[in-house]
């Protein structure tokens, strides 16, 4: 390895995927940054997908993103539908699929900012979701995402 | 000319389709024995030719399928590939199997598929599992990865749910010259535009049909290929290229990996996208075709939807796409990169009855396999473009 481990635990202990779910479970967002490249990497992993380097480390993450891509998918109301489904360019570099919650499906736009925040997923376990996030409050709720 | 040695070195002998539809009773197996059966009949060959095997079936049931096809055919192969990559895999199963008949690890090779999903489940079977970071929010798999591109490519490029049901359109209009595509009839963009939505901005009829159906085709060395029943058609070049697994994990959703496929495989061949006469595109939704023809330089990055809004890849258009009506409008049971094969083969022959291209001589296939992830193009031609 190029870049041998800070901690020694890449190939110790609980991988980066059960960690993640702990931090989540404990209502915490957090993306991991690459120590010998300096970028951030999600969905988490073992190796950077950029310079290959094993030293990951965990981080919170400023929760803004901008929604890249939306779709609305159509299920039936009794399977939870119509619901949106987004792809969000987060602040630090990394894409992630999300859901923008607290406005109309119609209304979810590419380019619309968004914070992140902890909330709950289809089946009702935690997940990332997103609240779009009006420009004109958003200075004085500058915060990591909780 | 490319350097390649591979360039025309193997030939496909054999080509069928079975099942093709509904095919209740039968098995995903037996489908693809059948059309492994009628490719090697058609080649004047049989099981005890065969020393190679190439294929997969869908879903996880067995997935060591190329085994168990070997198996029931009675065949002991000495070079097998069970590789794969979604519904792209089978073109790179030409390639894989043009290397081994040019190295004398083999010397006839089968490649088969077989799926009963329409009669046995009545939906997709697939064999990916939900992806832990994009379960949570439901999206419908494979369908929202592919919105979620449409949407991007409308965003970047102005591309209208008009222009993708413009592909489906033309599709149908191929279908209507095919006796053997499952759904025919009239389709008009209003059509299209009305039917349920599934994931915006694709409605179901920007989806690919949930079909039967197999394919088999039957490859040997070109220099045997020409003492065999049928006109040969000819492997000029063959690339593969993968960006991704999952959608979050695409970099461009408006850019695909058949950039790169494309323009290797053409190298190989020594074309260029002016020189074909036909085009097989793999549609598993309509912005598949858009994205395709621009990545593969059959129009420029952004013009795919006007492109297909003109009437051009129809019939009577300049570029004949997909004539056999594609995934959308022919046949897609779950992996469809076979039919592009098959369809090329039989246009390559002048077999195609009532939607024949005319002399056509150099057809592309395109295989998508993921969610945009794998990419694979083929070049085949005729003796009269070697």
């Amino acid at each position: 390895m190029t870049h041998p481990p800070a901690t020694g635990t890449w190939t110790e202990g609980p991988g980066p995927d059960v960690i993640f779910a702990q931090h989540l479970a404990a209502g915490e967002f957090r993306i991991q940054r690459c120590a010998a490249c300096a970028r951030h990497v999600f969905y988490p992993r073992l190796v950077c997908n950029h310079c290959g380097s094993v030293d990951l480390h965990w981080q919170a993450p400023s929760g803004r993103g901008t929604v890249y891509a939306v779709s609305v998918v159509n299920r039936s109301a009794d399977k939870g539908g119509p619901y949106n489904v987004v792809l969000v360019d987060l602040a630090e570099g990394p894409r992630m699929m999300g859901r923008v919650d607290g406005i109309a499906n119609d209304t979810v736009r590419i380019g619309m900012s968004v914070r992140a925040r902890v909330g709950q997923g289809a089946g009702g376990e935690p997940c990332v979701v997103f609240d779009p996030l009006d420009p004109d409050v958003s200075t004085d709720r500058e915060g990591s995402a909780r | 000319m490319s350097g390649s040695s591979l360039r025309g070195h193997a030939a496909i002998v054999g080509a069928a389709l079975a099942g093709l539809g509904e095919a209740p009773g039968r098995s995903s197996e037996d489908i693809a024995i059948e059309a492994s059966v009628k490719a090697l009949a058609e080649a004047g060959l049989t099981t005890r030719h065969v020393d190679a095997v190439f294929g997969s079936l869908p879903g996880n049931a067995n997935p060591l399928s190329a085994l168990l096809i070997a198996e029931m055919l009675g065949i002991q192969p000495r070079f097998t590939d069970n590789n794969r990559t979604g519904g792209s895999t089978f073109l790179s199963y030409t390639l894989m199997a043009a290397m081994a008949l040019k190295e004398g690890l083999c010397e006839t090779a089968l490649i088969f598929y077989g799926s009963n999903q329409r009669t046995a489940s009545g939906k997709l079977v697939s064999s990916v599992k939900p992806f832990a970071y994009e379960a949570p929010y439901a999206p419908i798999f494979p369908a929202t990865s592919y919105a979620l591109a449409a949407s991007r490519h409308m965003h970047d490029y102005g591309t209208t749910r008009e222009q993708l049901a413009a592909v489906a359109v033309a599709a149908r209009a191929w279908a209507n010259l095919n006796p053997q595509a499952f759904m025919r009839g009239p389709l008009s963009v209003a059509d299209v535009l009305a039917s349920r939505m599934v994931s915006s901005p694709l409605t179901v009829r920007d989806c690919c049909l949930v079909t039967d159906g197999g394919a088999a085709i039957v490859m040997t060395r070109a220099d045997r290929a020409r003492h065999l029943p049928k006109k040969p058609v000819y492997l000029l070049g063959a690339a593969a290229a993968t960006t991704h697994m999952n959608i979050i994990a695409m970099a461009d959703l408006t850019r695909t990996a058949a950039v790169d496929s494309g323009q290797r495989a053409m190298a190989m061949a020594g074309v260029a996208p002016r020189d074909f006469d036909v085009v097989e595109l793999y549609d598993a939704f309509t912005i598949n075709t858009i994205l395709f023809l621009e990545d593969l330089g059959f129009c420029t990055k952004g013009e795919g939807g006007a492109f297909v809004a003109s009437g051009a890849i129809a019939p009577g258009g300049a570029l004949p796409v997909n004539t056999n009506g594609g995934g959308l409008s022919c046949v897609h049971p779950g992996m469809y990169g076979m039919f592009t094969l098959v369809e090329a083969v039989q246009q390559l022959r002048g077999e195609a009855g009532e939607r024949q291209v005319a002399g056509a001589e150099l057809a592309l296939c395109h295989g998508n396999g993921g969610v945009l992830s794998s990419q694979i193009t083929n070049v085949l031609g005729t003796e009269a473009t070697l």
